[in-house]
């Protein structure tokens, strides 16, 4: 009994001793570096993909009138707010005209002054003329009456003198209506330019347009060139929209673009572009576009909105397509992106050359790879030549 | 022959493992704490690592990015570019920040990258990569960030495109990735009740907002709300070049400090970690004396429970050698049992740690080796008790 009872005892303890060792490799085996890594794969298959380009940008109106005076001055009024839409030739605002009505008032005293002048002047011309005339037969006669010899030489001679004294008092009296004509065109002409000048302190709206900012208030002064009202052309309204320049190959006008507003970013509204600007921007590395709305969108939206812009390029012949997960970054300092190849469970370092690559990350091999393949896209750890690994389904649960 | 110390274990085998199993979860998390600092390491050579780059260019006189902040402006790129021996050259930014996700934010360390150069990601283990230069976003899977999820960095919300794993800061922060001139933008952005009040303040300023020069103010806030900075510019060189002799001009003629793998190394392991390693390492040795204290009882009170039958066997001639190779024999299978649960025990709790407790092959030969002697040395105290128990004591003299 004894010993049946040390038998099964040495049985239990070599069990229990098994079961620990067996846990204790299956443990070592499985976990840590010995263990095998778990790896995703997927087929190489030939696809042809879209391409597209991703930028963001702002919205801007295409024409932007800042309205303010050519002279320095004080504003008098301005007539519009935020937000009014106002009508070509409107008035906007006013500069104070200071003593501009003053000086016309004075220019039309003047210039009444200058036509009564003229009216005087005229009158004398016609007073001379009578004279002249008088004078002119009164010689003629003498001088019928001199060669008849009934009268003296010295008379004669006295009327005729007498003639050319009227004759040069005409020339004058002509001399002074034109003298008087002549300062009346003038004043008229000085009261015009000044009443230029008073419509120059009125600010017209050049166009149809919203008024979108009202930077100074009566009362101020402003200098010339400075703003008072700005509007813009809300029909013009456009996107700048800014590409990394790494990513702008194929850009180019007239394609056609999906614009997600900041505000609205799930329901996206179609757009194209409208031209690549042929300056970029050296300092941020973007090549910049303007993108068009296509219809303009109503209400029109913020000036100054942040949208997001996608441009799809024409869709591309079919190739080999793998995901961008896949590609790897080569940790040799030859750094050139390969995949790992998964052929009967062993791995092998396939370096691709890679063509075009759409926004959800699949990515056209030139050459390295072939269709039919089959690569590795995620794994649980970085993978190195003689890595064991073990396929599996997904690495994360309830993702692809 | 009949081995002693089997029969004796066999006698009471379940007290004996239990006893093992006790001092296995002692030695789990002996091993756990060793995983625990190996982690630490670990985490900071994976950031060089997954980094790809082979050298480290920042801040002239600072051991950034890492253990030191660091800024450098973001065309210093193109220069270096120029550089002989560079391959390639990518700006890069770090900065820890929370991240907010709904209702939770992550404590993350926010990385910007730029597509396809050093600095991205080097695997994932879930969807893509970032294809978008704006507002898209791969996260380690450590941030309990789900695929399609908007998170929110700063004023900006990310779409989560792709998921990695052990990417992780020095301090073992999880990272997220998103492209670089969003990081910058995150990096320098203050909220927007900080960005009025500059406004403000700087219109009241008199000298910046002369009335008589339209467009000063503008122009000024305008170049107050831009960043060109980034943290580092991560390097590659060409093959053939060795990384100090790309390092010298760039320090010399550059005037930027240059840190190849090794320096980069040290700094982390060396300066960041190092008081924490030390902490480990004195708890360790803690847990190593009163693992040897443990095992020294329980052989000692093993010994004691049957001082009566080695009294006997000492009666019957035995001799001290034979008694002696059974207690230290009895010593070194509780130490092995020990060693083997603990073993199991350790690697079933090492990934319910929050940070990455690595558990090395070499940690646990080691470790071993070290149980065997522990245990030697724990059997001497019971050995001499043994060894001076009177013969008599079996007749109960």
């Amino acid at each position: 009994m004894k010993y049946l009872s040390n038998k099964i005892r040495t049985l239990t303890l070599v069990t229990v001793i098994a079961l620990l060792l067996a846990v204790f490799f299956y443990v070592v085996i499985r976990s840590g570096p010995l263990a095998p890594i778990a790896v995703t794969v997927t087929t190489v298959t030939n696809q042809p993909i879209t391409p597209a380009l991703f930028g963001i940008g702002t919205i801007q109106a295409r024409y932007t009138h800042r309205l303010g005076p050519t002279v320095a001055g004080r504003v008098q009024n301005v007539n519009v707010h935020v937000g009014d839409k106002v009508k070509a030739g409107q008035i906007l605002a006013e500069i104070d005209p200071i003593d501009l009505k003053e000086r016309i008032t004075g220019q039309d005293a003047a210039l009444k002054r200058a036509e009564a002048l003229t009216i005087g002047a005229e009158a004398q011309v016609k007073e001379t003329v009578a004279g002249a005339a008088f004078a002119a037969s009164q010689a003629s006669r003498y001088s019928q009456l001199f060669e008849a010899h009934s009268i003296s030489a010295e008379a004669d001679e006295g009327k005729r003198q007498e003639n050319r004294v009227a004759e040069a008092a005409l020339a004058t009296a002509r001399a002074n209506l034109d003298a008087a004509r002549q300062d009346r065109e003038r004043l008229k002409a000085d009261r015009a330019g000044l009443i230029q000048q008073q419509e120059n302190l009125r600010l017209l709206a050049p166009i149809d347009g919203l008024v979108v900012a009202r930077d100074a208030e009566p009362g101020d002064t402003v200098v010339a060139g400075q703003a008072i009202v700005e509007m813009i052309d809300p029909a013009s309204l456009w996107i700048n929209v800014r590409f990394d320049q790494s990513r702008t190959a194929g850009l180019r006008a007239e394609l056609p673009a999906v614009i997600a507003r900041r505000s609205s970013s799930r329901q996206p509204i179609a757009g194209r572009v409208l031209r690549v600007e042929p300056l970029a921007d050296a300092v941020t590395e973007e090549t910049l576009a303007k993108v068009v709305f296509d219809p303009l969108p109503e209400p029109l939206p913020p000036i100054g909105e942040l949208a997001e812009i996608t441009v799809a390029l024409p869709a591309l012949p079919a190739a080999p397509v793998i995901p961008n997960g896949a590609l790897k970054r080569a940790n040799d300092k030859n750094s050139r992106n390969g995949v790992w190849i998964v052929k009967n469970k062993s791995l092998t370092f396939a370096p691709v050359r890679t063509g075009a690559t759409d926004l959800d990350g699949q990515v056209q091999i030139l050459d390295g790879i072939k269709e039919g393949d089959q690569v590795v896209v995620y794994s649980q750890r970085e993978l190195t030549k003689g890595s064991r690994v073990k396929i599996v389904d997904h690495l994360i649960k309830d993702t692809p | 022959m009949i081995s002693l110390a089997g029969r004796d274990i066999l006698k009471s085998w379940s007290k004996f493992v239990f006893t093992g199993v006790g001092l296995g979860l002692l030695i789990g998390v002996t091993f756990s704490m060793a995983g625990v600092y190996r982690g630490m390491v670990d985490d900071a050579k994976a950031l060089l690592t997954n980094s790809g780059a082979d050298l480290w260019v920042v801040q002239k006189d600072t051991q950034g990015p890492y253990a030191e902040s660091s800024s450098i402006y973001d065309d210093v790129y193109r220069d270096l570019l120029g550089m002989p021996g560079v391959a390639r050259a990518a700006n890069i930014t770090y900065l820890t920040m929370q991240v907010r996700q709904g209702q939770r934010d992550v404590r993350a360390m926010v990385v910007g990258i730029l597509p396809d150069s050093p600095g991205e990601p080097g695997y994932l283990v879930a969807g893509r990569q970032i294809t978008r230069s704006h507002y898209e976003a791969v996260a380690d899977v450590a941030t309990k960030f789900k695929l399609g999820e908007h998170i929110k960095i700063r004023r900006n919300e990310y779409t989560v495109v792709g998921l990695t794993r052990r990417m992780v800061s020095s301090g073992g922060d999880p990272m997220v990735f998103i492209p670089l001139r969003d990081a910058q933008e995150a990096q320098f952005l203050k909220d927007n009740d900080a960005i009025v009040g500059q406004r403000q303040r700087t219109a009241a300023n008199p000298a910046l907002n002369r009335p008589g020069v339209p467009g000063l103010l503008d122009a000024v806030i305008e170049s107050q709300s831009h960043n060109p900075y980034v943290n580092a510019v991560l390097v590659q060189i060409k093959q053939g070049f060795n990384p100090e002799e790309v390092a010298a001009p760039i320090k010399r003629w550059k005037h930027l400090q240059v840190f190849t793998r090794a320096q980069m190394e040290e700094i982390l392991v060396v300066k960041l970690v190092a008081t924490s390693a030390r902490q480990i390492g004195m708890f360790l040795v803690i847990l190593t004396i009163v693992s040897t204290a443990i095992v020294a009882f329980i052989i000692y009170t093993m010994t004691m429970g049957k001082i009566r039958e080695i009294a006997v066997l000492k009666l019957i001639g035995t001799r001290n050698r034979t008694i002696a190779a059974m207690i230290m024999q009895q010593a070194i299978a509780l130490g092995i049992i020990g060693f083997v649960v603990g073993k199991i025990v350790a690697t079933i709790w090492a990934p319910m740690f929050p940070k990455y407790v690595l558990l090395i092959p070499g940690d646990a030969a080691r470790g071993f080796i070290v149980v065997v002697i522990i245990c030697i040395l724990a059997s001497l105290l019971a050995i001499r008790a043994a060894l001076k128990v009177d013969p008599a004591e079996a007749i109960g003299a």
